[in-house]
């Protein structure tokens, strides 16, 4: 990973002491760690661990009771998903949530949508400031189009794709957000080795290519090692690990969670 | 064979973004247009004007503005005969107390005061998902139903509680003959069709769609659920309020409160499911489908020598609208719109299926 | 706790308003039990239609919009029947009418609709409406019919040493009410006790999770909805026996739409306690509320209690979205 385009910066994003519950279950106890602008930087741990918590507090899905998230020097106590998507935060998700009535093209123009002025009345007539930025914007989602390869199926509705096409429109309506940093839900599972290799190249190409920031969730321990250049390891809802790949192979804490010692 | 877009290559995106894409479907539409306005007013007669066409120009519209909500959106509505009353009434009073307002000013500002009643109405959808807001539109309707029925100001102080219209004047054109009234009815109904087109094609229409199929992922992308839904909300109040002020003033001429009761509300829902959620066409589809089927039902038991009365056929056009409805969402959720769509998909490929 | 002020509001809100009348001296305490004991014995059979919608809700996962028609087709179904027969056999006979119609219901709209989403079994009961409208109507005949349950109509005058004047209540709607109280004491039990109603919960709770220990689902369905044919048969033949049996008694049995969102849509509790509060909060309205604005605005009559309900159950929506004994839920991504 040496030879990339973008050399690791400052911190860009940190999670600073962070606890969720949900009633009285405890699903995030005092978690921090730090985000560097264009690394990618990997969250694992085993099912249960806390880790799509993690996502759903940065992008302010869920509310923590305790802790704050800086992002690009701004301090938030809790995040709104708006505004964290206006701030420059987007995301992938685990089960598949694309919009299932709209066509690939459509879906991964939804990630304009924050970008987009016209008010209702030009958009009605499809007046000219109205339709000269559907086209611009058009052309920043082809581009996006044409660099996940998934041009033939533009018209198709999302729906009828299979499972590994619909992930990578997933990733294209994120990426059309264009946004400094990309949050990855498990972008691999219930994926074929094949799928597996695609989508990590693609994973890196985004990151070399577009500069973006990625911060992706696993609980497979493989791939995720391969393509990551720190990794916070999480275990009910507490962090045993934060590190390069291999140090936290070496970690005993990070071993005996993968190994189910008992607490 | 004929029905192809082999060798029609788009150079540009705005090309690619037309209205409709293919030639064959423009030359179509465009023979469609003129046959509407030009040919059948000669031929048509005055029984079929009342009692069909002009009813279905305007029940079109009004399904249009359901679908908005309904079918694009994914906000349910059991109560959009009250906004249609609301336009009805704004109308009325427009005209009642600025005489020398234009009617179609008179259309736009009733349709806005529908758009306010609407959302207001939609404010509810805010907090709650699905199907509670059933229970809040049907509670407009309630609520409008007593409104027009009770506060005297709203009619005029009629005594009856029955309003009545003058004929529409236009730019000093009285539209009053039953084609006057269907070629300025099809005039308002295909410029609203363009633009709920428009809309819909448009980053709004996007948003609503998203809140309909992923309301938690629209959000996370970015998209802001209030304006989503309460933009929906107002723009099919609109619609539904235009339509409401054209169905007192050009179909009714005179009408009670009971005109745009909670029937007229679950009627329009029938005309989507059956036409097509989320599809412009498929509103046109519902809405012939439910001027038509009384008629066929009035003649056909004559035709085949059966005595049937009256009330019997109303109750067989329920039991029909019932049975459809379950047997469309069990059969081919999309509508008509849908079976319109697959045999177009055959026709483009016929006589090669391969 | 904190969270809990708005609602505490309303409630407070809503009692200062019950009590204005009887403080104010508008009313005299009599007529004010009268008119609280009329909202309570409407509120009972509001609680019980909400039971049965809630019933199906929690079974099936269906909001059953066509609640309101079932009721007016057992009235119809009873009504008729009873021409020809003694009373309680036509109520039989309807029972088992409306026992067939859970079983056709079942088979024709839901099994081929299993897994669908909220909205397309919501119109399914949309279609169902319009067709037992059409079908019962049909069958049955399309004018007003009376159902006469062999009671004396004639008011009777009670607790004249406590009230001056004493209080007029009528002996048809005591007993009507005491048959709508049994009846919805014999629902919670069979929710709460027996093995039905547990198996009933499971499949609330997760259907796929009931169906994989072997709870027959669609038997479930087709108990449901006859407990929910037989609840809106009674009710059906109480409001029938009252205002006639016509047209308007569907929209009355709507009104446990708001019953159910007011108490939460999956809870029995709250059907009970939402319909009591719409019952007595609608009547308070009609009869307190109603003159002052038809005063005050010049209106052409009263009838607010026809669309007060709803914005009772707005009012609780908004501040509390899950209802009163609802759960809350939480969005998973």
């Amino acid at each position: 990973m040496s030879q990339r385009g973008n050399p690791i910066g400052e911190v860009i994003l940190s999670v600073e002491g962070v606890s969720l519950a949900f009633g009285g279950v405890r699903a995030l106890t005092d978690v921090s760690f730090e985000v560097r602008e264009h690394e990618v930087r990997a969250i694992i741990g085993p099912n249960g661990a806390g880790k799509s918590s993690m996502l759903n507090v940065i992008n302010g899905v869920y509310h923590p009771q305790q802790g704050t998230i800086r992002f690009l020097g701004q301090t938030y106590h809790d995040m709104d998903p708006h505004e964290t998507a206006l701030a420059g935060i987007a995301r992938t998700f685990q089960n598949l949530a694309l919009f299932k009535g709209m066509s690939v093209l459509e879906n991964i123009l939804t990630g304009r949508n924050l970008r987009m002025r016209a008010n209702l009345l030009l958009q009605a007539l499809r007046a000219g400031p109205a339709l000269r930025e559907e086209i611009e914007h058009r052309e920043r989602v082809e581009h996006i189009i044409d660099f996940l390869e998934i041009q033939p199926w533009r018209k198709t509705p999302v729906g009828r794709l299979p499972y590994g096409l619909q992930k990578r429109v997933d990733l294209a309506r994120a990426l059309a957000m264009e946004p400094r940093v990309l949050l990855l839900d498990e972008p691999m599972a219930g994926m074929n080795l094949e799928e597996k290799q695609d989508m990590c190249r693609f994973i890196l190409d985004v990151n070399d290519h577009f500069g973006t920031t990625i911060v992706l969730i696993e609980h497979d321990m493989g791939v995720v090692m391969d393509i990551s250049d720190r990794v916070v390891v999480l275990d009910y809802g507490k962090k045993i690990g934060d590190g390069t790949p291999h140090e936290v192979r070496a970690s005993q804490a990070v071993i005996d969670a993968y190994l189910g010692v008992s607490h | 064979m004929f029905y192809r877009e082999n060798g029609q290559f788009k150079s540009s995106y705005a090309a690619d973004q037309q209205l409709l894409p293919i030639l064959q479907d423009r030359v179509f539409m465009v023979a469609l247009v003129a046959f509407a306005f030009v040919v059948v007013p000669l031929v048509v007669s005055d029984y079929v004007f009342l009692s069909l066409l002009i009813p279905f120009l305007i029940l079109a519209l009004a399904a249009i503005g359901l679908n908005l909500v309904v079918g694009y959106c994914g906000q349910i509505s059991i109560g959009h005969a009250a906004f249609m009353a609301v336009g009805a009434y704004a109308a009325y009073n427009l005209v009642l107390r600025i005489p020398q307002l234009n009617f179609l000013i008179v259309l736009v500002l009733a349709g806005l005061v529908a758009a306010a009643v609407g959302m207001l109405f939609g404010i509810p959808s805010l907090r709650i998902k699905g199907l509670y807001l059933a229970v809040a539109t049907l509670g407009a309707q309630f609520f409008m139903d007593w409104l027009f029925a009770r506060v005297k100001w709203f009619t005029n102080y009629a005594h009856s509680g029955s309003v009545q219209t003058a004929p529409v004047e236009l730019f000093g054109w009285s539209i009053d003959s039953p084609q006057e009234k269907y070629v300025f009815l099809l005039a308002v109904l295909i410029l609203f069709t363009v633009i709920a087109r428009n809309l819909v094609r448009g980053h709004i229409g996007r948003a609503w769609m998203a809140m309909r199929d992923m309301d938690v992922a629209a959000e996370v992308i970015g998209i802001r659920p209030v304006y989503a839904k309460l933009s929906a909300f107002a723009v099919s109040s609109f619609f539904v309020g235009v339509a409401g002020a054209l169905w007192g003033f050009v179909h009714l001429g005179s009408w009670e409160p009971a005109a745009f009761n909670l029937t007229l509300s679950l009627n329009l829902l029938f005309m989507i499911i059956i036409g097509g959620m989320g599809s412009i066409l498929g509103s046109f589809f519902g809405a012939a489908f439910i001027v038509v089927l009384p008629i066929v039902l009035n003649q056909l038991p004559q035709f085949l020598g059966i005595p049937m009365s009256t009330a019997m056929i109303s109750h067989l056009e329920f039991m029909i609208f019932g049975a459809l409805i379950v047997f469309f969402l069990i059969v081919e959720p999309h509508g008509l719109a849908r079976l319109w769509a697959i045999g177009k998909e055959k026709l483009r490929l016929w006589p090669f299926p391969h | 706790m904190a969270r809990n002020w708005p609602v505490v509001l309303l409630c407070a809100a809503l009692l200062v308003g019950l009590a204005l009348p009887l403080a104010t001296g508008a009313s005299p305490p009599g007529f004010y039990v009268e008119v609280l004991l009329g909202g309570l014995m409407t509120g009972v059979l509001y609680s019980l239609v909400a039971m049965g919608f809630a019933l199906i809700f929690k079974a099936s996962g269906v909001f059953n919009f066509a609640q309101g028609a079932m009721v007016l087709f057992a009235a119809l179904a009873v009504a008729r029947l009873a021409e020809r027969m003694p009373l309680w056999a036509a109520i039989l006979l309807g029972i088992v009418v409306m026992i067939a119609l859970a079983f056709v219901i079942e088979r024709v709209v839901l099994r081929p609709l299993v897994n669908q989403e909220g909205i397309a079994l919501f119109m399914a009961t949309l279609g169902v409406t319009f067709f037992l409208d059409g079908f019962g109507q049909t069958v049955w005949g399309s004018d007003i019919y009376k159902i006469d349950l062999g009671i004396a109509k004639e008011p009777v005058m009670v607790l004249q040493g406590l009230f001056q004047g004493g209080i007029l209540i009528n002996k048809e709607d005591v007993a009507a009410a005491l048959v709508a109280v049994a009846l919805v004491a014999v629902l919670a039990l069979f929710f709460q006790k027996t093995a039905t109603g547990r198996a009933l919960r499971a499949v609330a709770d997760d259907h796929q999770a009931a169906q994989s220990i072997g709870i027959p689902l669609n038997r479930m369905w087709v108990i449901v909805w006859s407990v929910a044919g037989i609840v809106a048969l009674v009710a059906g033949v109480i409001w029938g026996s009252r205002l006639g049996v016509q047209f308007s008694v569907s929209l009355v049995a709507l009104k446990a739409l708001p019953v159910v969102i007011l108490g939460g849509l999956t809870s029995v509790t709250g059907a009970i306690v939402g319909g009591l509060i719409i019952g007595v909060g609608e009547k308070m309205a009609e009869v307190f509320l109603g003159p002052v604005l038809v005063k005050t605005f010049d209106l052409a009559g009263g009838g607010i209690e026809n669309w007060f309900a709803y914005v009772l159950a707005l009012l609780f929506l908004l501040v509390r979205p899950q209802g009163l004994f609802g759960e809350k839920h939480i969005d998973r991504v």
